[in-house]
């Protein structure tokens, strides 16, 4: 009935207020949001419009894109993950931990400590990924209650290892590099967060994993009886996004030049934030790189004009709040319109 | 509302004398660029039992959610006994008799039989619930349908058709003049449908009119006094139950004569492609069932929802774990192969309902077409997918199953139910399979579609190609199959070769017992 009507109605007929509607079906949340963002903030800022400040934005935000690409695969799934916060905690903790120590063992080189300390640290996110990944495909644990759980575990784990103080003496080399460093004039974290949106890219558009990630998130029956197993692919999204996770709190704690239990609060919320801003669908099977690295450059972009305008940091939360409920809310929106607009034949 | 004896619940016999119930005059609803229905009459006598025949899309949901306040038409008048009437809700319908029993249920699970019986209405002590009053309410009315249902028991607990009995005793809770019934033997097992035939008769002889919605030529058989037959929302026309042949239905409800929608099927069967033999599945929903297929004919797996014939099918393709039982496939053993396995052996199967387990809704035709071969070499290498390649021979199938409009990238979800379901059969076109199955093919799709889908298995099979259909649409084993197999409560009952696969022939074996 909808391919017979759809000649009916040419898009030449359409009222100004169904092709504003149109745009934002095409486009989603993200443009308006962010125009708005920008004609706010420019007025209460001088300096939010410079280049300084983007790049500024972007090394700040490295962070938070990679953790967002990590939630993204697992919203992708029809799942999430509010393991990250403590998740960064964790492995913060454990590669400051293991860094310092193989460092003042003095067994191997600086190089060598580095290293280990990194690679451990990665490995411990993955390793509360597949924690996550088990519990909710195998043991069939929403993933709400299971990454809330793992959430806790992370904590417990990371404050009893440290009880709360700061852990020092890693290589200084390793902030030089990582967390000051430079190469061809971008900070060592957005060489590497770029990395890592390239190697995402390639997953998600030219990989079977990638399809299978949209499949299972998209009709977990359909994937079974097309021949995915949903398990062992489930399992995976939830390592890659907590080994992605992992990445980025190695990063944060060359940045900080300590392994810190108390990090990562807000990680949850905002890589939630971000995916849903950016056109990822909480409901599964809907989501690009692209809309996780904008949703998260996005709230940077937000933050820091915040900073600027010095609203204090209580009511940037507020903000923050706000913005995922009107963007779920929006999106929401968005879907009806879709559905009415594609039920009237006038989407191609 | 309480215990006040049948006489008021239903009308008085006198009633069922023919009087004019409900009159429907060139009633319309439009949606936003569709005409669901345009300038449909229809009417309803007291004590009857008047049919609404066509298929899915034929504007039947829409007329029926017309009457019963559901919808608004937007254009068009109704008169209940003869003063014109406009309902704004499904409460001011129920205000005048009017009560529909949908197919999707609307009782809350976790609550008892007597709370959901008196949702809305329950019966106060002051301001307090009055708990002794609901129940004893609940109790009568059930007692009066003679409804072996308890009014404590937690609805999320009975069975579907016991659901389907509290939900009609809903309808009953107030002065019932019109029932309205949205194929309600959907998923109901043959002495739960007899269980529901008697009570529609039992409402008919009270006066009640009865407004029935099925596919099934034997339920119109059965029960219709009339039968009104619409197509593509249109009014196609109104017969008496003696014209209502099976030849006239279909001729009315298609627009075709049989010829045109079923194709003829050369026979030549091969070697046996598909063996199960005492088959039992571990929900037991099947028990001992054995059947062959061989290459080159289509057998048909006929019975009612819940008989058990789908899930034989799914158990052979690793989909419904089994207890006992194997499966060959070309002679080798396959017997509790993962779905994956059984791809990769040559087996296909396309689930009944595309939206739970077929398709991925809000993704592209193209992956959606590509999901169950991105396996394959044709479709990627050890790392990567060959996308050009992906696109090319996607393209391709949605060519052959003449997908409208051919758009490779737009969401399944925004197609018609008849081109999802191309896509949902084009995925199997993709690989070598030598044993389709096709569980419930034609469900939601118009004649138009029908009509490709049972060319595509006439192709398949003359190609030399296994095929298994599974059907509760009676038309489709009778003119398709060259063998069927009957099923009845997880059990084959009877094989039928062709031409000895008729309607009453397969009929026999799962209504005769408890209601013919």
């Amino acid at each position: 009935m909808t391919s017979r009507s759809a000649s009916g109605s040419t898009a030449s007929s359409l009222s100004l207020l169904e092709r504003l509607e149109l745009v934002f079906v095409k486009t989603g949340v993200l443009p308006p949001l962010l125009l708005l963002a920008v004609i706010v903030f420019s007025q209460m800022s001088d300096n939010f419009l410079d280049v300084e400040n983007f790049e500024n934005v972007l090394r700040q935000n490295t962070f938070l894109i990679i953790v967002s690409l990590g939630q993204m695969l697992v919203l992708l799934t029809g799942g999430f993950d509010l393991s990250v916060g403590t998740g960064t905690a964790l492995v913060s903790v454990v590669t400051a931990t293991v860094m310092a120590d193989s460092f003042n063992a003095g067994a191997g080189s600086v190089g060598f400590a580095i290293a280990l300390g990194m690679v451990v640290g990665v490995l411990a996110g993955a390793g509360v990924g597949l924690f996550n990944g088990i519990g909710v495909s195998v043991f069939r644990v929403s993933p709400f209650i299971m990454t809330l759980g793992t959430s806790s575990i992370a904590l417990g784990l990371a404050l009893y290892m440290t009880s709360g103080v700061p852990v020092r003496g890693m290589p200084p080399k390793f902030a030089d590099i990582f967390g000051f460093g430079e190469w061809a004039g971008l900070a060592t974290p957005i060489w590497v967060t770029a990395a890592v949106v390239v190697i995402m890219t390639v997953v998600l558009n030219w990989t079977r994993l990638g399809r299978y990630f949209y499949a299972i998130g998209g009709n977990a029956n359909a994937a079974t009886l097309s021949g995915v197993t949903v398990r062992t692919n489930l399992t995976s999204a939830y390592v890659i996004a907590g080994a992605l996770m992992g990445l980025s709190s190695v990063l944060l704690t060359a940045r900080l030049e300590t392994g810190e239990a108390n990090i990562g609060v807000s990680l949850p919320l905002q890589s939630i934030a971000a995916c849903v801003i950016g056109g990822v669908s909480l409901r599964g099977g809907i989501g690009r790189v692209s809309s996780a690295v904008l949703g998260a450059l996005f709230i940077g972009l937000v933050q820091n004009g915040m900073n600027l305008a010095r609203i204090q940091s209580y009511l940037q939360m507020i903000v923050l709040g706000g913005l995922l409920i009107i963007a779920v809310i929006a999106d929401l929106i968005r879907q009806r319109s879709l559905s009415r607009l594609a039920a009237a034949g006038i989407l191609g | 509302m309480t215990a006040s004896g049948t006489s008021q619940r239903f009308p008085s016999n006198s009633a069922a004398d023919g009087g004019l119930l409900l009159k429907l005059t060139e009633v319309t609803k439009r949606y936003p660029g569709v005409s669901a229905l345009s300038n449909v009459s229809f009417d309803l006598r007291s004590g009857e039992v008047h049919v609404l025949f066509g298929e899915n899309g034929a504007g039947k949901s829409t007329l029926i959610s017309i009457l019963s306040g559901a919808q608004k038409p937007t254009s068009g008048t109704m008169a209940f006994r003869g003063a014109e009437v406009e309902f704004s809700s499904v409460a001011d319908a129920r205000e005048f008799g009017i009560s529909a029993v949908f197919q999707e249920f609307s009782l809350v699970p976790t609550m008892t039989v007597a709370d959901n019986l008196l949702l809305g209405s329950e019966p106060l002590r002051g301001r307090l619930l009055n708990r002794k009053g609901l129940r004893s309410a609940a109790e009568s009315l059930l007692a009066d349908l003679e409804f072996p249902i308890k009014a404590n028991q937690v609805v999320g607990r009975l069975s579907r058709a016991q659901q389907q009995m509290v939900e009609i005793a809903k309808a009953f809770r107030s002065d019932l003049q019109v029932l309205i019934l949205d194929e309600p033997t959907a998923s109901l097992t043959e002495t739960e449908s007899g269980r529901l035939f008697e009570l529609v008769e039992e409402a008919r002889t009270r006066g009640i009119g009865v407004v029935y919605i099925t596919h099934r030529l034997a339920e119109v058989k059965r029960l219709a006094d009339r039968v009104t037959v619409l197509r593509d929302g249109n009014y196609v026309g109104t017969l008496a139950r003696e014209e209502a042949t099976e030849d006239r239905l279909i001729n009315l409800m298609t627009g075709r004569v049989i010829d045109q929608v079923f194709p003829d099927i050369a026979h030549k069967p091969g070697e046996i492609a598909l063996r199960a033999t005492g088959l039992t599945t571990r929900t037991r929903s099947a028990a001992d069932v054995s059947f062959e297929v061989r290459a080159g004919e289509i057998v048909g797996f006929a019975g009612l929802v819940g008989s058990g014939k789908g899930e034989s099918a799914r158990a052979c393709f690793g989909a419904e774990p089994l207890l006992h039982g194997s499966v060959h496939l070309y002679g080798n053993e396959v017997t509790g192969s993962s779905p994956r396995r059984m791809l990769k052996s040559g087996m296909f199967y396309v689930p009944p309902d595309r939206k739970s387990d077929g398709l991925l809704l809000m993704r592209g035709v193209r992956e959606n077409i590509a999901l169950p071969s991105i396996r394959l070499a044709q479709f990627s290498n050890l790392t990567l997918m060959r996308r050009a390649a992906e696109r090319r021979i996607t393209d391709e199938v949605a060519r052959r199953v003449e997908l409208q409009p051919h758009s490779l990238e737009r969401p399944v979800e925004q197609f018609s139910g008849g081109n999802q379901q191309k896509v949902l059969l084009a995925r199997a076109l993709v690989r070598d399979v030598d044993v389709f199955v096709f569980d419930e093919p034609t469900v939601g799709v118009d004649v138009g579609t029908r009509v490709a889908v049972y060319q595509l298995m006439a192709d398949l099979c003359e190609s030399g190609a296994a095929i298994l259909l599974v059907s509760s649409d009676l038309p489709e084993i009778v003119h398709l199959a060259h063998r069927a197999y009957v099923f009845h409560r997880g059990r084959v009952v009877e094989e039928l070769v062709a031409p000895d696969i008729t309607e009453e022939n397969v009929l026999r074996n799962f209504l005769d017992r408890e209601v013919a």
